[in-house]
């Protein structure tokens, strides 16, 4: 990977010489209206697919799912293409997608899986959503960067 | 009225989020990501007392979607902590990545468990 600092999800940290609530209140600010965009997607998504009790958790699931294959993408073309303005990622990044997915839903849908005597489908949903998400960011990442690639070639 | 007061919880979970990300982050100079880690243990704690107080019939639909799906759900992230743990990978930290997971996942149900069981005793 043409590695960007591991902070590369955070906002860059301000120099010392503006006072940092200047430089951080519009960071602040762009997060939170990222955050109820990506919060708002997704409760929208949950009164498509209602979840039936002891039931598969589809809405959380392709919530968690499509929201890494984003980030995937987003994160490439950020860090490695766009010079964006600098409240781009902290709204999309960590506002729209970080309020999108949720790692407080998919624990407790377990949680409620198991409790009810579904533990099997807990344990599948457990197993398949990290499965897919965590190969929907790789895939997805990898897929932007070929692309990338093959336009600048 | 539902629409309102996911967006309003939203309007405090996702920029809580990201601040204390920051003060996390700030006080260790690991490649973990403890911040995420941190946040999303902490969500899955207080979605588990909402969901165990609403089986307990103390709250309300309006307080589960306020703290619940507002709150809760824009304060903890699956999008950060998959690429966080793809970055892990990537700069060859393979081993802090599977603890990433394992250890996410564990504390993670551990603390909706213990949510759910706390609110359970109080409000029951």
């Amino acid at each position: 990977m043409t590695a960007p600092d591991t902070d590369s999800l955070r906002a860059p940290v301000g120099t010392s010489r503006p006072p940092a609530w200047r430089t951080q209140a519009p960071v602040v600010a762009v997060v939170a209206a990222g955050g109820a965009v990506g919060a708002t997607a997704r409760y929208t998504l949950t009164l498509w697919l209602p979840t039936q009790p002891g039931g598969f958790p589809w809405a959380t699931f392709w919530t968690n799912v499509v929201g890494c294959a984003v980030m995937g993408v987003f994160m490439v073309v950020i860090t490695e293409v766009w010079a964006a303005h600098r409240l781009v990622r902290p709204f999309f990044g960590t506002g729209v997608l970080g309020g999108f997915t949720t790692f407080s839903t998919y624990a407790v849908d377990i949680q409620r899986l198991v409790d009810d005597g579904h533990p099997r489908t807990g344990l599948a949903y457990l197993a398949a959503t990290l499965i897919a998400a965590l190969s929907a960011v790789w895939l997805a990442s990898a897929a932007a960067r070929r692309v990338l690639k093959w336009r600048q070639s | 009225m539902n629409w309102v007061v996911v967006v309003a919880g939203a309007l405090v979970g996702a920029p809580l989020r990201y601040l204390t990300d920051r003060a996390v982050q700030s006080r260790h100079d690991s490649v973990f990501p403890w911040g995420t880690f941190v946040v999303n243990a902490c969500g899955c704690l207080i979605l588990g007392l909402i969901t165990g107080a609403a089986a307990a019939g103390a709250a309300s639909t309006h307080l589960q979607l306020l703290l619940g799906t507002g709150l809760c759900g824009a304060l903890t992230t699956y999008s950060t902590f998959s690429y966080e743990t793809l970055r892990l990978t990537g700069t060859g930290a393979g081993l802090y990545a599977v603890g990433n997971i394992v250890g996410s996942v564990i504390v993670g149900l551990g603390a909706a468990f213990l949510g759910v069981s706390v609110a359970e005793a109080v409000w029951s």
